[in-house]
């Protein structure tokens, strides 16, 4: 199961003098949910522009099922498939005629496996509809039937849920899900939202500024490092007397900004909450957090601040 | 192959702007024609009022073959605007939708898309000239009925009817040749830029400057007219010449073959090493 059927390495691109990626050294194994994590401009577009031949590096290679990507285009992509930011068609035709198209230039595909993608993906009904009176939401999951269309081994998928409702992001994820665990896909999944692969990636990357920040297994990842509790109760006098005498389940209190950062075990928060309430003390939030979270935020609101 | 080209000629036929340029054609021919018809070859009777002291002129010269002749002109500027509204938007169109996202992560080459798109530009071009060749032709015998042709270009030559018929044939297919160069030129534009209306412009720039530099009496131009593709654009006239110069037919030919080639081979290059940011 952990043959690896997708690696970059010192993949880079630069526009003029600025390097949008960066030596990036990916390995995406068989079965995987890949997450491709960064703030908005970190570089995963371009990465997965690279990946998927629009763009070619400035340095470094993409080797996908054993082919270049530079040297055996053609075979590396046969068994690829993807959507790259929004999802965009011909407008003036029909989501069946836009599949036809995509069909012939993965060497042609039968009408019944068309019906079969657009079923997967709810659009069945609406199939002889233009594609110009579709709804965002439509546009979304006729990209997911495109890049299933050839029955690709490695799905790659570039924020499939943006721009969705709740109902629309729970609906692309179930079908990620669904396409891993019964279809055996492997998927890479590109969002700026790490609840989002915390959800259904099993590994993943996170990217800033081009650059690998952390990678390996999402569980792994999430455990490990620093959780705490932010705790925001009244009255405070009474509220730190309580935490003062956890001493068993409380590692370190810390005071900040009117609130407590507490380090301590997740699975002890109930006991900790029962100790309020006995102690009759209103709490107004307890946030669970972890350390990967703050890294993630504190990339996301620099991206912010550097965008104000 | 045949698969690429045929979803292309779905994409450019199913779209409404291809109809464009025919609608225009299907509007202007018959209007020019009609008027023509109504105006009763005054046009004709005044070019020829000189002429008539010193000849007898027998049967009706104002005639479809003439007529048809007259609009062959608009080969000039008007037929290369409506062809370049389809060739340009060819790669700029896909940038544009964003459709590129869609097509070039495939596992078929860039080469090969490419060149089902050019296919389908060259095929476009040809459809729209006969057409125009159909309409102005069908039409023009119909509402003026034949007779001997007369050219009215640098002189008088008149072409009895039974030789006229193969000319047009001849003319219509070096007209090909020159809107297919006008095509290509439009295709080249069109893969550097992500708006269809670049390529128009730059191809209706180009044929304005290179056109007006061909006529400037200008020394410092003399060599570079030589090489302008636009020298080449009335070839088809010369085929209504007795004798035709085929020596100058066949070199107008290959000097616009030339523009193709390069045209096609430099939008290639930019094709298959573009990156696709849209």
């Amino acid at each position: 199961m952990n043959d690896i059927i997708l690696y970059t390495r010192s993949l880079g691109k630069r526009y003029g003098k600025r390097w949008a990626v960066k030596n990036l050294d990916l390995e995406v194994q068989r079965g995987d949910v890949y997450g491709f994590l960064g703030p908005n401009g970190a570089g995963k577009s371009t990465t997965i522009r690279m990946i998927l031949s629009l763009v070619k590096p400035t340095t470094g290679e993409t080797v996908i099922f054993g082919h270049s990507l530079v040297s055996h285009r053609t075979k590396a992509l046969r068994q690829v498939g993807g959507i790259v930011e929004k999802p965009d068609f011909y407008l003036y035709l029909s989501a069946y005629k836009n599949l036809e198209i995509v069909g012939a230039l993965c060497g042609g595909i039968p009408r019944a496996r068309i019906d079969e993608v657009l079923e997967l993906v709810g659009l069945r009904d609406r199939a002889s509809d233009r594609v110009k009176t579709y709804s965002h939401g439509m546009k979304q999951r006729l990209g997911i039937a495109q890049a299933l269309l050839s029955d690709p081994e490695l799905v790659i998928l570039d924020e499939p849920t943006s721009g969705l409702d709740p109902q629309g992001m729970k609906e692309v994820r179930d079908l990620i899900l669904h396409l891993s665990r019964d279809r055996r896909k492997t998927i890479i999944l590109s969002s700026h939202l790490l609840s989002e692969i915390e959800l259904v990636a099993n590994r993943m990357v996170i990217i800033n500024k081009g650059e690998v920040v952390v990678h390996g297994e999402v569980n792994t990842l999430l455990d490990q490092g620093e959780k705490y509790v932010i705790i925001q109760a009244e009255p405070r006098d009474k509220a730190a007397s309580v935490l003062r005498r956890q001493k068993k389940i409380i590692r370190q209190i810390k005071e900040k900004e009117g609130k407590f950062e507490v380090i301590m075990d997740f699975q002890d928060i109930p006991l900790l909450n029962r100790s309020f309430v006995r102690a009759g003390v209103d709490i107004r939030a307890l946030i669970p957090r972890r350390s990967l979270e703050d890294l993630f935020l504190s990339m996301t609101e620099s991206e912010t601040e550097a965008a104000r | 192959m045949i698969r690429l080209i045929y979803y292309e000629l779905v994409k450019v036929f199913l779209k409404k702007r291809t109809y464009l340029g025919f609608g225009i054609v299907l509007l202007i021919v018959p209007l020019v024609e009609v008027a023509m018809k109504l105006e009763g070859g005054r046009f004709l009777t005044m070019a020829m009022r000189g002429l008539a002291r010193d000849f007898f002129f027998f049967g009706s010269l104002f005639n479809g073959w003439f007529v048809s002749h007259q609009i062959m002109n608009s080969l000039w500027f008007h037929i290369p605007l409506l062809i370049s509204f389809v060739a340009g938007d060819q790669l700029a169109g896909e940038a544009t939708s964003g459709t590129y996202r869609l097509i070039l992560i495939r596992p078929v080459s860039r080469s090969r898309i490419f060149l089902a798109k050019y296919i389908t530009t060259v095929m476009y071009t040809i459809l729209f000239v006969f057409f125009l060749a159909g309409l102005s032709i069908g039409l023009a015998l119909l509402l003026f009925g034949r007779g001997d042709l007369i050219i009215l270009l640098r002189g008088i030559l008149i072409l009895p009817e039974a030789d006229v018929a193969w000319r047009f044939g001849i003319a219509y297919l070096v007209a090909v040749w020159a809107m297919i160069t006008i095509a290509s030129l439009s295709f080249f534009f069109s893969s550097f830029v992500e708006n269809a209306i670049g390529p128009i412009v730059a191809t209706m720039g180009i044929l304005i400057i290179f056109s007006i530099i061909s006529v400037l009496p200008v020394e410092l131009f003399e060599i570079p007219k030589k090489f302008l593709f636009t020298r080449h654009l009335n070839l088809w006239q010369k085929i209504f010449q007795d004798p035709v110069p085929w020596n100058e037919v066949q070199t107008g030919f290959w000097h616009l073959g030339v523009w193709t080639l390069a045209s096609v081979l430099g939008a290639w290059g930019v094709f298959v090493k573009k990156d696709i940011l849209s």
